[in-house]
């Protein structure tokens, strides 16, 4: 049995972001499949524009347009890739200085090995086949034969944009494996047999459920395992109303602290089989557990707290826990 | 200014911790080693500061938990940066110069191995234009190498001699967790990774966690015979997007040139791929006498977010023995040396 319990777990957001005049000024030329640059007081165009001048600070104004062709001048290979990067295959990152520009542009490069790029070597924008104006509009760079133009083409401000980007969405999720501490393992392990766990603070006494790795009012690390009642009191409590993404019970119901007897934390849990409205605080409390057979190393082994039916707490036993 | 000094410093590195990412597991043994150290308990501390990300955790404000490793009650005066320790360190060391305290511990932490690291970290680029591509940080290195080599500014044997140095110097680290040297030939025969770096030109990922004590004047000297008076401290950042010149490294070169380099003997350098050694040996000109990195560097072992303080906390030691009279010690993040901190030890003030 290895010393902690992991589960993977994916953490993904999609990042609403407002893009500013210059940078939607970038991106509604790439949906237009245009590529727009700045032109710093310095006299470099630079892909993508920053949005102020590196130099003055100013606001940047000064956009041009430069060539979807041009000359890559850094390269790297990228033999395992990860997960949505522009190829699931190997393939190179570059960075390209295109026809027009004075410094080069981040993007992927579509070539089967490292024996076929070069630093100096000519490239073309591969648009996607939808564009939405988004840096992925470039799908990749791609070889080309043709030659850097010289003389170099006169740079012109961009058409004006009709129906300019505002905004992009950016998914974004991560993997994890995520491991619970020792002391939560055996937590979660005490759960699979049906026994709720704590540990005891070897200075101060008092007993965390569930346990953790150091005594957060002290930091003695704790040891000493302590298994506790399957009864408590209700210290505070919630009704929620409002429904959310992924609720599992039909509102309105509570969401309470629950100071299991013995235990010098409160822990959160649903209380059921009684109105929400009968709920209070003081109520004693007990485990009501899924059957036997569903049973995992989870607190979902727990399916609510129930009342016992007994007299309420007096607020003196639980009034330190609130 | 006061004069403020290192007097304490613990590690632990490793290729894979077996543990929750809050690391509260991994802390209070490296705080216990701090009140050794220094003598002192919790109650001796002004000021602690932590550097974390919940990126790397995978979960919610996991700075909060690892304060039960701390203890708050009576409560404490705490702040976290989401960046390095050295960057923890340096706000500490503004907060002493305060007046408001006389000490401080600074710790950072973090579980790399929990995700994919090189992926993880392109949530730290441009949101724009950079991170819809998802570019790795062995892919934005591989293209500031390459940029160097093109410009002649270095070359694959060059990058070569720095990974050679660097593991044979670890050896000696019992944290290191790449370590053995062999010869440039051998480490120039073995296959291209990401060309144009061979894995051993990149850092291991590592997880870990470090913790550094500061304190002024007396307080310090009551601790160390010979504290490591920080004499120096700078930060600077370069613009985030990869249009700028990758050969040089401006932010770093301004970090130099705001300390007095004069006499450095030491250099702990934080380079988690080779070639990055050598632009932060130029930038802040550091001649063929200067000691470079004798605890192997980042090359040997990376803990996000320690690995920077590990370098300050390495010079200290030396410090500290006497093996150093004045030590120069660095720390970086963001992609190919964007940001960077640079910080002078020495034995006598």
């Amino acid at each position: 049995m290895s010393r902690t319990l992991s589960a993977p777990v994916t953490v993904a957001f999609d990042y609403t972001r407002s893009t500013g005049p210059v940078l939607g000024r970038f991106l509604t030329g790439l949906r237009d499949g245009v590529v727009v640059a700045g032109r710093t007081s310095d006299g470099q165009v630079v892909v993508p524009p920053p949005e102020y001048d590196p130099v003055t600070h100013a606001a940047l104004e000064d956009f041009v347009e430069v060539s979807s062709e041009g000359t890559v001048t850094s390269w790297t290979w990228v033999p395992e890739p990860v997960k949505h990067q522009p190829f699931d295959r190997p393939f190179a990152f570059a960075l390209v200085t295109l026809d027009g520009a004075t410094r080069p542009l981040l993007h992927a490069l579509d070539v089967a090995s490292p024996d076929e790029v070069s630093t100096g070597m000519r490239v073309r924008i591969r648009w996607a086949e939808e564009r939405v104006g988004a840096i992925t509009d470039i799908a990749c760079f791609e070889p080309s034969d043709s030659p850097a133009p010289d003389p170099a083409a006169p740079l012109v401000a961009p058409a004006g944009a009709v129906d300019p980007v505002t905004g992009i969405v950016v998914p974004v999720s991560l993997d994890y494996t995520y491991a619970a501490s020792p002391e939560e393992s055996a937590f979660y392990r005490g759960l699979a047999e049906g026994r709720i766990l704590g540990q005891r603070c070897p200075t101060c006494g008092k007993v965390y459920v569930p346990p953790r790795a150091a005594c957060p009012s002290d930091g003695t690390p704790t040891a000493e395992e302590v298994e506790l009642s399957q009864t408590g009191t209700v210290t505070t409590f919630c009704i929620v109303n409002v429904p959310f993404l992924g609720q599992r019970i039909t509102p309105p119901y509570v969401s309470a602290y629950v100071l299991l007897d013995g235990a010098d934390i409160a822990f959160l849990h649903l209380i059921l089989d009684c109105p929400a409205d009968e709920v209070r605080m003081g109520m004693r409390v007990k485990a009501v557990w899924k059957p036997r057979e569903e049973w995992g190393t989870t607190i979902e082994n727990i399916s609510h707290f129930a009342p016992t039916g007994d007299p309420d707490a007096d607020f003196d036993t639980y009034k330190h826990h609130l | 200014m006061r004069d403020v000094a290192v007097v304490g410093f613990a590690q632990r590195q490793m290729p894979e911790f077996d543990g929750s990412p809050t690391c509260v597991e991994l802390l209070v043994p490296l705080f216990e080693e701090c009140y050794e150290q220094t003598g002192w308990t919790r109650h001796d501390v002004g000021f602690w500061c932590s550097g974390s990300s919940d990126y790397l955790a995978g979960r919610s404000f996991s700075f909060v938990q690892a304060v039960d490793a701390i203890g708050v009650i009576p409560p404490v005066n705490e702040s976290h940066v989401e960046m390095d320790l050295a960057w923890a360190m340096y706000e500490a060391w503004v907060k002493i110069q305060t007046g408001e305290v006389d000490t401080a511990l600074v710790y950072a932490f973090g579980k790399s191995s929990a995700g994919v690291l090189r992926r993880t970290l392109a949530l730290q680029l441009e949101p724009y234009t950079m991170t819809p591509l998802w570019p790795d940080t062995v892919s934005l290195a591989g293209l500031q190498a390459r940029a160097g080599m093109d410009a002649g500014l270095w070359d694959e044997r060059a990058m070569a001699e720095v990974v050679d140095r660097s593991l044979r110097d670890a050896e000696a680290n019992e944290y290191a967790v790449r370590k053995g040297g062999s010869s440039v030939e051998e480490l120039l025969a073995r296959p291209m990774y990401a060309d144009p770096l061979r894995k051993h030109d990149c850092a291991p990922v590592t997880d870990g966690a470090a913790a550094l004590v500061l304190a002024a004047g007396d307080k310090a000297r009551e601790v160390r015979e010979r504290p490591a008076w920080l004499t120096g401290a700078s930060t600077y950042v370069d613009a985030m997007t990869m249009s700028r010149d990758l050969t040089v490294s401006e932010s770093a070169r301004r970090c130099a040139a705001a300390l007095d380099l004069g006499g450095v003997d030491t250099a702990e350098l934080h380079a988690p791929f080779s070639h990055q050694e050598l632009v932060l040996r130029r930038e802040a000109g550091l001649g063929e006498d200067v000691r470079i990195n004798p605890s192997g560097g980042a090359l040997a072992s990376n803990p996000m977010f320690s690995a920077g303080g590990i370098r300050v906390g390495e010079a200290a030691r030396r410090i500290w023995a006497g093996e150093s009279d004045k030590a120069l010690a660095h720390a970086t993040s963001g992609p190919a040396l964007q940001q960077n901190f640079m910080c002078t030890l020495e034995g006598t003030i």
